[in-house]
């Protein structure tokens, strides 16, 4: 079952669209930095973006970075958004139901497609940055590779390749949230675009109520919270205190939320 | 093959199914008609354990649905309403995905299931064509292979012929016959009487979600004790048949008798010509009519 929906993800063309598009946006700021070599001063615009022009293995965190807050949750969201509605709405779900082929398995399957898709972009992403970055920007070889780090001393070329990973992770995990949330919602509705809609409406009030000084009191619990502390995995030594509450965190929404998908979908009466 | 016993599922306040006994027989072929709205298509899709009962018990080949319907439904083909398929995949790409996402579909026989599903369907030249590009008949045929590639013991089939070319029906219809006459169980759920009346030995009408008639098609067509004639002087006859007369519409009248040879004699005798006389059988049609109330997609005849 697993394989049959891995299969699905890798054939649908959309996929890849998705996965080329969350591309464009990094390697367009990369050439435009480039051509332009008008690097944002530090402490302001995306992270990382005042380091990279001196050294371009900065550039895949600079690029998470990019796509972090929008592209990469929305495209979680589709994504994750169609995995049950989709089948809903096409009219597939009932044949799978009745094929039987089991609605955990199904559901698990369809859990372990968004995963693989959530890795793919990520490592995605991070391979296009590497090379548009070292190609654009060089490897910062006249001060020895060292890259500079966002607070504390540089990093060895190794340690940022290091760091970079783990920020992948890191990221992938958080994106798990907003899978998690679409997931739910696809199995509530048969339309995937109010399931991927749904999801983001959740990030979009959460990201705003992180601006809100009122909601002091729920910061520390919003799902969006502690997505860029990734950057902290690129301070010398690194800042682990937000990089584990954010996984704490997202952990229990995923758990929370995945708990209720499961009782939802295997309860549910298919009427598409 | 199907039992269902007090069969009961309530949306809310509205209720679909109100206790439904259904029986199907091995080798049976069974029709399963009813107005729209009246609760077949939610009474099949708990068949197939998609909606589950508010009340009552299903069994298919033996093992109570939803409870077990890993260990038996592989070993059943459906048809639920409409066919559905992933549009941008071709037909071998859509049966493949669909045989490999549960059990009981070996992967080593999976071309050649679906190679004999596709040829059975007459589909077998189709090619890669995603099936978007498919007309409404071969998305139905489409369907059908899918039910059929596991070779299944029961056919459960929503409207088996919808979107069908009169070709296209005769080659379904046929291929039903061999299939049932093969030993398939038919369950076939239609409001297409002339169709259930071609392909159906057995009949259950449902009612605003009640089976209020469960009997073999031989029996509710059984002779209703009239004689129906045509002659080309019905005035005469009217005249001479004087009680026996049920009813008269132009030169075609129904005539109560119980024996049909000594009326023929009779009025023969007296110079009458007849050019039809045959034993008087409800239609199909007739029965369910009398069956059933009012179609649940009007509303206000409630």
């Amino acid at each position: 079952m697993i394989g049959v929906e891995l299969r699905k993800l890798v054939r649908r063309p959309r996929t890849w669209v998705v996965i080329g598009l969350l591309n464009a946006l990094p390697t367009l700021v990369a050439v435009l930095l480039a051509v332009t070599d008008l690097a944002p001063r530090p402490g302001t615009g995306p992270a990382f973006l005042s380091a990279v022009l001196s050294n371009g293995v900065l550039f895949p965190a600079a690029a998470l970075a990019i796509v972090l807050p929008l592209f990469l949750p929305v495209s979680v969201a589709i994504v994750a958004g169609d995995a049950v509605a989709g089948e809903a709405q096409a009219g597939t779900l009932r044949y799978l139901i009745a094929r039987p082929a089991g609605r955990t398995r199904l559901l698990v399957a369809k859990l372990v497609a968004v995963l693989v898709f959530v890795a793919l972009a990520v490592v995605v992403v991070t391979v296009t940055a590497y090379f548009v970055g070292t190609a654009l920007f060089g490897t910062g070889s006249l001060d020895g590779g060292a890259v500079g780090a966002v607070s504390g001393v540089p990093l060895s070329p190794r340690q940022a390749v290091w760091r970079t990973v783990l920020a992948m992770a890191y990221v992938a995990f958080s994106m798990l949230g907003v899978a998690a949330v679409a997931l739910f919602l696809s199995t509530v509705t048969d339309s995937p675009l109010a399931a991927a809609m749904g999801a983001l409406a959740v990030l979009v009030a959460s990201s705003l109520l992180l601006t809100l000084e009122a909601a002091g009191a729920l910061q520390p619990y919003l799902p969006t919270r502690y997505w860029l502390a990734f950057v902290d995995l690129f301070r010398q030594p690194i800042l682990w205190r937000d990089l584990v509450r954010g996984i704490g965190l997202q952990a229990v929404y995923v758990a929370v939320l995945l708990a209720a998908t499961w009782a939802n979908f295997t309860t549910k009466d298919i009427t598409s | 093959m199907i039992r269902t016993r007090g069969l009961v599922k309530r949306y809310g306040g509205v209720t679909a199914v109100a206790g439904i006994d259904l029986d199907v027989e091995s080798g049976d072929s069974y029709g399963f008609l009813g107005p729209n709205g009246s609760g077949k298509t939610t009474t099949v899709r708990m068949l197939l354990g998609l909606v589950l009962p508010t009340a009552g018990t299903v069994e298919v080949l033996g093992a109570p649905i939803p409870k077990r319907a890993r260990q038996v439904l592989h070993r059943v083909g459906a048809l639920v309403e409409s066919p559905a398929a992933y549009g941008h995949l071709g037909a071998r790409a859509n049966l493949s995905l669909l045989d490999a996402a549960g059990p009981g579909g070996s992967r080593r026989t999976r071309r050649a299931r679906i190679d004999e599903a596709l040829e059975q369907v007459g589909l077998a030249e189709v090619g890669r064509r995603p099936v978007r590009a498919y007309s409404l008949g071969m998305r139905q045929r489409l369907g059908l292979a899918a039910a059929l590639i596991r070779r299944p013991e029961l056919l459960i089939l929503d409207e088996p012929t919808n979107g069908l070319d009169p070709r296209g029906i005769q080659e379904i219809r046929a291929l039903l016959l061999a299939l049932n006459a093969a030993g398939t169980t038919l369950f076939l759920s239609s409001h297409l009487l002339a169709e259930v009346e071609q392909l159906c030995r057995r009949v259950g009408v449902v009612d605003r979600g009640r089976l209020v008639l469960q009997d073999t098609l031989a029996a509710l067509r059984a002779p209703t004790g009239a004689v129906v004639l045509r002659t080309p002087d019905p005035e005469w006859a009217v005249g001479l048949l004087d009680g026996e007369l049920a009813e008269r519409s132009g030169d075609r009248l129904v005539v109560r008798t119980d024996d049909p040879a000594a009326l023929n004699a009779r009025l023969v005798g007296q110079g009458i010509r007849i050019t039809e006389l045959a034993a008087q059988r409800r239609t199909l049609e007739e029965v369910v009519l009398d069956a059933t109330t009012t179609s649940a997609d009007r509303p206000e005849a409630s």
